[in-house]
């Protein structure tokens, strides 16, 4: 087993070609925050980008900010803070959930597609990824998309570089566009609500024009868990809805959410820490971690499905669960002594979304789990077939990450 | 500007190819009448003619599929097209290749308040969206100016943007999901009414690629609520560095307006003598900066602009008190096209993207190209994302001047490529800008973009000679190219 460490683009470029020409598949590493995330890899190589690392260009005004890819997650965040900016897509960090201290790094959120809470109004990591230098499974240094915040030339190669987990390209160099932090950020509580009323509440608040940036909803087991009192001690489930903008902005529309929901239960209202604390809770799924073997899934689907899947869930696996993003993201724990079963769940899952249109990922799980269960909603037909091309059109000798999405890919 | 050489061959079935559609797509769907034809001979770069070899009006996704499929296997090339707004040859047919016209896929087909989507037939106009929504208070955010006549499915191929999408997003950032046909006739769904697609984010691969990865035939949008209120300020400058200046200073306030538009001096002049929307005249940059959301929200940062305008040298400031008002402001510039086409008898509309702070000195190197041209240029400006659209001014009846305005208008990307930019903010590569590709992408660059094209169409035959300067045969660029060596870096540890 051989450990990489390229100092720079060209000594990355050279151990890709020698890869590529001697069929070695590698595994590719930023910080290692997330190598438990995916079917497990079988390789014999590694290829460390911790030394392709730093801030290349920021300009707070144009609103773009070029780095290395395996620039540390919280220099970056840091650079943007100094000028009143941020990542918009706000990246969770799953450290503590996938029980792994290792920092985060820019190409690795990319890669893994990350969003926090805020997705429904800013986007995810894609969305804010403009423009990208790399190394493809071929050995060739490529380029794409730019350096500005607006570029329709070419095809529009980051979002196919988000998202594919490695196993298409190396990024050495990424681009993305920074925003201005909101000046300030409260957040409404509805409590007691159930699953039901509480999507209905949500779906009220983000149909009305107040400008919600965060929908949650933590049922009164893991409402419990919060490390924010006036959540934890109301001894009820708690929906949150938050509220970001200039000050006067935010108080006015405050005001107008809680009468929006004035019908739905009592309300309480989070200010700058707390509200701050919340969210980071949802967005990295701290509420889940409870010192148990509970496998951990995510599951993307339409907001309004939410309810009904979990009362069809709850019928057969034990599940705790929560809501982010309206509804439309369900994050679950599944019991592994339960009768979940083997699969860690993963059959009633995909069964009780196939009816409403929707995917789940499995984020944590053994080994063993994660190399018999597919990580990735499993795809067919003629999908699997162009995914595999596509795959081919960038590593045809599968020498990067291979099958950590897919078996095949 | 060369197209691929026509197949004679192909052109000499014509008859042979028409009968085979009419078997798909029975009826007056198929359209072979020279006259016919005719109406579809360009798109909204009308600089470029020519007539295809035939016109298919499918209704159904199956029909798609069964001409593609039809198609690909006879080798027969295909050009999709929308409404035909394209500004950059998008859809300029081809002498020997199939013009497939989705435009009787003009239903919506699920409004769905509670998931915030819609489900819509591609050509659907984008306004048309908008429209079906809006009772409920609902709307589609991205707005090409074209948006009364340009549809969904066009906005996909191209990544249409408009005014507002610096807050907004383009139309990548607006799309769920699509229904699309390969050229193999296979049927796919990439997305749907979730926020995240599984496996490979291909939806976001074709957002953008021109109608050169396959036909979409279903797209989900998102809907967005409409904003409470909006307000726009109206800036006049001295100088397009003070303007420039403005703009950057508002964003570093930590402000992102609804829309900042910003026009030189001579689209200014040329917009107001032709809707009189009582802009001042003696300035040399103007700035619309429009706020959107709630009132209390709008009243509060038009005031911070305000003051950032006038700590910027801003010498007429007009904040607009009514709704009337507001959209007297923006009917100059919404005219901008037509007011320049007013005062020249052709205009050439250009759309490179620059780092906004190098805006003066690209402004400053335009004019000296104007000079050399011997032709006019007006400016208009997304401002906040620094996407830049002069309008060359010129006469298509003398002889030469389209020619020089082509070279002047490359000679303007290659400068906004050269300041840290890009050849196209919106408008997309088509035809147009084809050549100019290799100013920002080195060879290798464009075989890896070349080689995703032969993940979806291997035989080259949807929509070819648009965005890529040459055509290569996918076996070609396939292969590896393998130097087995040594291990590098024998230095370093092994375990």
């Amino acid at each position: 087993m051989t450990l990489f460490k390229p100092e720079d683009a060209p000594a990355l470029r050279e151990i890709v070609a020698w890869a590529a020409g001697e069929e070695q598949p590698l595994e590719i590493v930023g910080g290692g925050s997330k190598r438990s995330l995916g079917r497990p890899l079988q390789v014999a190589h590694t290829l460390d980008l911790s030394a392709l690392s730093g801030i290349v260009a920021y300009e707070p005004s144009e609103l773009v900010l070029t780095a290395r890819a395996a620039t540390p997650l919280s220099e970056i965040a840091a650079a943007l803070d100094s000028h009143h900016q941020m990542m918009a897509f706000e990246p969770p960090d799953w450290g503590g959930l996938l029980a792994n201290p290792a920092g985060q790094t820019l190409g690795g959120v990319l890669s893994c597609n990350l969003a926090g809470p805020r997705r429904f109004k800013a986007g995810a990591a894609r969305d804010h990824f403009l423009g990208f230098a790399a190394v493809s499974g071929r050995g060739e240094s490529f380029k794409a998309g730019g350096k500005v915040v607006k570029n329709v030339t070419g095809y529009d190669l980051c979002k196919l570089m988000a998202g594919a987990f490695g196993t298409l390209a190396v990024l050495s160099e990424v681009t993305i566009k920074v925003l201005p932090r909101p000046e300030k950020t409260r957040t409404v509580v509805v409590l007691g609500l159930d699953d039901h009323g509480a999507v209905a509440a949500m779906t009220a608040a983000l149909n009305a024009p107040h400008e919600v940036s965060g929908a949650a909803h933590l049922p009164t087991a893991l409402a419990g868990r919060s490390a924010v009192s006036y959540v934890a001690g109301s001894g009820r489930s708690a929906t949150l809805l938050r509220v970001e903008g200039p000050g006067p902005s935010v108080e006015h529309r405050c005001a107008a959410l809680r009468g929006e929901l004035a019908g739905f239960g009592a309300i309480e209202e989070l200010h700058s820490a707390n509200s701050a604390l919340i969210w980071r809770e949802v967005a990295d799924v701290a509420l889940l971690r409870d010192g148990s073997e509970r496998v951990i899934w995510r599951l993307s689907l339409p907001p309004a499905s939410a309810p009904a899947l979990i009362a069809a869930l709850a019928r057969q696996i034990d599940a705790r669960h929560f809501f982010d993003w309206g509804g439309g993201l369900v994050w679950l724990a599944v019991a592994a002594d339960g009768q979940g079963g083997d699969d860690g769940g993963a059959a009633a899952i995909r069964a009780a979304l196939a009816g409403c249109g929707g995917h789940a990922t499995l984020i944590r799980g053994g080994a063993a789990l994660r190399s018999v269960v597919p990580v990735f909603e499993p795809q067919g037909g003629a999908l699997a077939a162009l995914s595999a091309r596509v795959k081919e059109s960038f590593d045809p000798r599968r020498i990067l990450n291979p099958g950590r999405m897919y078996r095949d890919l | 500007m060369r197209m691929p050489e026509p197949d004679a061959s192909i052109i000499a079935r014509r008859a042979e190819i028409a009968e085979n559609l009419r078997r798909i797509v029975p009826g007056e769907g198929v359209i072979v009448a020279e006259a016919e034809r005719r109406a579809y001979e360009s798109d909204g770069l009308t600089a470029y003619r020519q007539s295809p070899m035939i016109v298919v009006l499918p209704e159904t996704t199956d029909q798609v599929s069964r001409i593609l499929r039809y198609c690909q296997a006879e080798g027969v090339k295909i050009v999709p097209r929308g409404a035909g707004t394209s500004l950059s040859g998008g859809a300029l047919p081809l002498a020997d290749g199939v013009l497939l016209g989705l435009g009787k896929f003009n239903r919506i087909l699920d409004i769905d308040f509670a998931n915030r989507c819609a489900v819509v037939q591609p050509g659907v106009t984008n306004l048309g969206i908008t429209n079906a929504v809006q009772h409920a208070g609902f709307y589609y955010a991205p707005d090409p100016s074209s948006q009364i006549a340009c549809t969904i499915g066009g906005n996909v191929a191209e990544n249409s943007g408009g005014v507002h999408c610096l807050k907004y997003g383009l139309t990548t950032n607006n799309v769920l999901g699509v229904e699309l046909v390969l050229m193999s006739g296979e049927v796919i769904r990439l997305g749907g009414k979730q926020l995240d697609a599984a496996g490979y984010d291909l939806l976001g691969i074709i957002v953008g690629s021109e109608g050169l990865l396959g036909v979409v035939t279903e797209v989900t949008v998102r809907l967005l609520r409409r904003p409470a209120t909006a307000r726009a300020v109206l800036v006049g400058f001295p100088s397009n560095e003070s303007a420039g200046n403005c703009v950057a200073a508002i964003i570093g306030a930590g402000i992102i307006p609804g829309g900042m538009e910003m026009m030189d001096r001579p689209a200014i002049h040329a917009a107001e003598a032709f809707v009189q929307a009582g802009y001042p005249l003696d300035v040399e940059a103007l700035l619309i900066v429009e706020l959107d959301g709630p009132q209390v929200e709008c009243d509060h940062l038009i005031e911070r602009v305000r003051s950032i305008a006038e700590a910027n040298a801003a010498v007429s400031i007009r904040v607009s008190q009514d709704e009337q008002e507001r959209l007297s402001f923006w009917a100059g510039r919404k005219a901008a096209f037509p007011a320049v086409g007013r005062i020249s008898p052709d205009y050439y509309c250009m759309d490179g993207t620059i780092p906004r702070r190098r805006l003066p000195e690209v402004l400053a190197r335009m004019r000296v190209l104007s000079d050399q041209y011997g032709l006019r240029v007006a400016n208009v400006f997304h401002a906040g994302d620094g996407n830049l659209h002069p309008l060359i001014l010129y006469d298509a009846n003398k002889p030469g001047e389209l020619e020089s305005a082509e070279s002047f208008g490359a000679d303007i990307l290659r400068l906004c490529v050269e300041v840290g930019g890009v050849l196209t903010g919106e408008h997309g590569v088509g035809v147009e800008k084809r050549e100019l590709m290799p100013v920002m992408f080195d060879q290798v660059d464009l075989d890896q973009q070349l080689r995703l094209k032969c993940a979806f169409d291997p035989d080259g035959l949807l929509n070819p000679g648009k965005v890529f300067p040459q055509l290569h045969r996918c076996a070609e660029l396939g292969r590896v190219h393998v130097h087995r060596g040594a291990l590098p870096h024998p230095e370093l540890p092994r375990f």
